[in-house]
């Protein structure tokens, strides 16, 4: 008898296939799920590039130095050993995907080139053409490909991960999954799972840049058997997406660094062309704010004054959730130049040329810093113990998480071109920690309890049978808009807490509708509706989740901007003066209260949350930023 | 292209299940100047009622990214494989016809089952060969601008399938492995430690179903959404794979 333990993945984005990589490296078979063949995973979507300290520009630049940007960028509420770790291996990762092919852009001599990328001083921007993210994951593909022709890795493309399989000691041994053709229902025993399905932006649809299968559903069913999820408040926006009615898509702050600005019509009801709009009527609203940095404001500051101007002075262009970012007062050839990525995917999606009219865009949710809450073991050096298996362990026994899907790396914000270091990083570290469980294993532990596995699938294909057969009045689709828009206006860019509280009430009542729905397609085969009804009901838990602990955090940090608790930085004043002092207090005050990482757990009254520790033994939050 | 500017229509080809009869359903929704396919069959969607006032089971496609790099919402749009997403509804003559993409087997409406993309890729050995994915504490050989410029095209292919459903040579009827599966081996064949391992994915591509099965109509690269010259590295393959059989000839 075969006894060798296998491991289970879910999820073949930069995280699922980079855990898959090191399982499968150390001879332990590996089950791959994925809801569409793992190169389409959402990954592909960053363009950016990846972090690393390689120190090539002539730049003194330092692993200690991204180290501290990224906790300043987190605001400290990031675990400080992890992030260390992290920042310390950038450039061993960087090379391995170099040696598997990635094509990352290249210097003159044949060196990998770096750029400068937002809120760092040094250029430390991995990147390979506009699509970094799409040829990171192919990197990794090729090889999770190369593994699966030696047959150490099984591909479950077209499955959905529905549930845990759990033993009487509440040990994750297993999941079921659904063929997402047939419907059937089947078990999958394995000794360990590792859960990587990403982020969850389409709880903001249609106002997100992410794929339409970022619903957070894998992850929220993990939280409802049990698993902890941290941080859920903290949702990244980005400033300037241009609108879409399946999506907004994400056009680089470059646009604003390299010139843009972004403006509305002083009077929203202006009908004329922007173009026929005069300077004296056009509210350029970041300049008039931010005199200092204008445009070039950071992505917070820049959402949430497009957010005032939009939806509280109600100057959005004709009334509507649209700015202009205007490009077309600078040199045709210089702006080509410089931002011809931005411009193509203009030109592609909108149809429209960004140097003739301006864009149009919107806040729009980017990427969640929370989510699954994952462990770490510090070692002697301050930062993760080396083949840990508590690295990246979620509360549950025998399941772990990494990537986007974890809350690991970010705190309360995350610095541009750190998520697909973050997403690579924590997927290696995922791997190498089941690698050192499946060793620790008592290979004598009773098998799972066949009758137990048999009534879960029984469970799940009664949930199959009922919403094929309900004939409510709700539509899930329209339910799913109502949930972006709920989202977007009361848990997103700016917060205040009757709203949120709102927000909760009206959460609980979709959570209600969700379960009275008619479908509109009673066929077993293929049926998508059924398959992103139970998405949806899955997404309005997690949303809870997010409203629950974004109403319970009084304060403002990072993404969570809740403006009633804005403790403002004296205008003027500098340390020694009586005003910089008395916000001084009050800052470490605030800290000594709210530095704390949130933790909601699953109960059927709503989400229960409480507050775990944050490690802060590599670099203590002393002085409050101060970026004048 | 002048459109309809009071409504937008969809001709649709459906299917319910392999193997079960296509049929085909119309459908019209409100006009918006903004909508691309995929906008557009959302709006379908939470509606689907047809334009004979039939209320239908939602039409089933495959998407995700909808930024034109994930590959997976191609489908033949008024005759022509391309992305949905990026399929701007006011620069399509309507009825605007939908169809499951061409040469893949239907699973339901516009979805198919790409894996035979998949398999091509295995069966070419469309990776670089690494000891594992571990830091062996230095990188790979320096590339030069020019030469990361040429393979970057390549790298791009997301296994859309457009390539493939437009190629005559290519399909049920055909062990021919395609354009995407080789453009990939030119890709590896060009990195500095993929040099290593070319003759074996050349043999891949040497009998049956490979390059030489190639019938030069070149739709592939008029439709490649990426723009990948995949006629050029079907060329050099041909160049790759002559001078590797008289290699194996005289032992070479």
């Amino acid at each position: 008898m075969n006894t060798t333990p296998k491991a289970i993945v879910i999820g073949g984005g930069l995280g699922g296939l980079w855990a898959t990589l090191r399982i499968a490296d150390a001879g332990f078979p590996v089950q791959l799920f994925s809801l569409f063949e793992v190169k389409r995973s959402h990954s592909v979507c960053a363009q950016g590039g990846i972090n690393a300290v390689l120190d090539t520009k002539g730049q003194r630049d330092s692993i200690h130095q991204h180290i501290v940007d990224t906790l300043k960028g987190g605001e400290y509420l990031a675990n400080q050993p992890p992030v260390k770790s992290m920042c310390e291996a950038a450039p061993g990762l960087i090379h391995t995907f170099e040696r598997m092919g990635v094509t990352f852009s290249r210097t003159p001599e044949g060196l990998l080139d770096q750029r400068l990328f937002g809120g760092v001083k040094n250029k430390r921007t991995c990147f390979a053409g506009a699509s970094s993210g799409q040829q990171l994951l192919y990197g990794v593909d090729q090889q999770v490909r190369r593994l699966e022709s030696l047959g150490q890795v099984v591909k479950f493309e077209w499955w959905e991960f529905l549930s845990l399989l759990k033993d009487a000691d509440g040990v994750c041994r297993g999941i079921l999954a659904m063929d997402l053709k047939s419907l059937e229902i089947r078990a999958f025993p394995a000794d360990v799972v590792v859960i990587a399905t990403g982020g969850f932006g389409q709880l903001y649809a249609p106002k997100t840049t992410t794929s339409s299968h970022c619903t957070g559903a894998a992850a929220s069913r993990c939280y409802q058997q049990g698993a902890w999820f941290a941080n859920a408040e903290f949702f990244q926006f980005h400033p300037t997406a241009m609108i879409g009615r399946d999506k907004n898509r994400l056009m680089s702050e470059a646009a604003r660094g390299e010139g843009g600005r972004i403006w509305a019509p002083r009077d929203p009801s202006d009908a004329r062309a922007p173009n026929a709009i005069p300077e004296a009527e056009r509210f350029y609203f970041l300049e008039e704010f931010f005199p200092a940095y204008g445009n070039t404001v950071s992505r917070d500051e820049a959402s949430r004054a497009i957010w005032h101007v939009t939806r509280q002075m109600g100057l959005g262009i004709q009334g509507t959730d649209r700015v202009y970012l205007d490009l077309t007062h600078l040199d045709r050839a210089f702006v080509s130049g410089r931002l011809g990525a931005i411009l193509d995917i203009y030109r592609k999606f909108a149809g429209t040329d960004p140097l003739a009219a301006p864009m149009e865009i919107f806040p729009a949710a980017h990427y969640p810093m929370g989510g699954l809450w994952v462990d770490f073991e510090r070692d002697d050096s301050g930062g993760m113990r080396p083949d840990s298996p508590r690295n990246q362990a979620t509360n549950l026994p025998g399941l772990y998480a990494c990537g986007e899907c974890d809350y690991g790396y970010h705190g309360a914000n995350r610095l541009g071109a750190n998520s697909l270091l973050s997403a690579s990083f924590a997927g290696r570290i995922a791997g190498e920690s089941v690698v050192s469980y499946l060793k620790g294993l008592d290979h004598h532990r009773a098998p799972l309890d066949p009758t137990g596995v048999a009534s879960e699938i029984a469970r799940q294909q009664r949930i199959n049978h009922a919403l094929m057969r309900s004939d409510g009045p709700e539509n899930p689709h329209q339910l799913h808009q109502e949930l972006g828009a709920l989202m977007t206006a009361k848990v997103g860019v700016v917060r205040a807490n009757p709203e949120l509280a709102t927000a909760l009430d009206e959460l609980r009542e979709l959570e209600r509708r969700a379960a009275s729905v008619t479908l509109g397609d009673s066929s077993a085969w293929a049926n998508q509706t059924l398959i992103f009804t139970r998405q949806l009901q899955d997404m309005i838990q997690l949303a809870m989740v997010v409203a629950k602990s974004a109403l319970e955090r009084d304060e403002c940090r990072g993404a969570h901007h809740k403006p009633a608790f804005k403790i403002p930085l004296p205008e003027g004043k500098f340390p020694g003066d009586p005003e910089f002092e008395d916000y001084r207090t009050r800052w470490r005050a605030n800290n000594d209260q709210w530095l704390k990482t949130t933790i909601a757990e699953f109960n059927a009254e709503g989400p229960r949350i409480h507050y775990g520790e944050i490690d802060l033994s590599f670099y203590p939050p002393t002085e409050p930023r101060d970026y004048r | 292209m002048p459109a309809n500017r009071t409504s937008i229509r969809f001709k649709i080809r459906r299917q319910d299940a392999p193997g079960s009869p296509p049929y085909w359903q119309e459908f019209a929704i409100p006009y918006a100047p903004d909508h691309n396919v995929i906008s557009a069959l959302m709006v379908v969607q939470n509606n689907p009622v047809t334009t004979d006032g039939q209320r239908v089971a939602p039409v089933v496609w495959d998407r995700n990214c909808m930024e034109e790099v994930c590959g997976s919402c191609a489908m033949l749009i008024n005759g022509v494989p391309r992305p949905s997403c990026s399929a701007l509804i006011d620069s399509l003559t309507q009825p605007i016809v939908l169809e499951p993409l061409p040469k893949f087997p239907v699973v339901r409406d516009l979805l198919v089952d790409r894996s035979r993309i998949d398999e091509g890729l295995r069966k070419v050995r469309a990776w670089i060969e690494i000891d594992g994915a571990w830091d062996t504490h230095e990188g790979a050989p320096r590339i030069s601008p020019s030469e990361w410029s040429a393979n970057y095209l390549y790298s791009r292919c997301m296994s859309c399938g457009c390539c493939l459903s437009a190629c005559p040579q290519f399909g049920p009827h055909s062990d021919f492995i395609g354009p995407a599966a080789l453009a990939q081996v030119r890709l590896m064949n060009a990195h500095p430690t993929g040099r290593y391992d070319q003759a074996d994915r050349l043999h891949a591509i040497m009998g049956d179903g490979g390059v030489s099965d190639c019938g030069n109509a070149q739709n592939c690269v008029r439709v490649c959404p990426k723009s990948i010259p995949l006629t050029t590295a079907i060329g050099e393959l041909g160049r790759q794979t002559t001078v590797q059989a008289v290699k194996d000839l005289f032992g070479g």
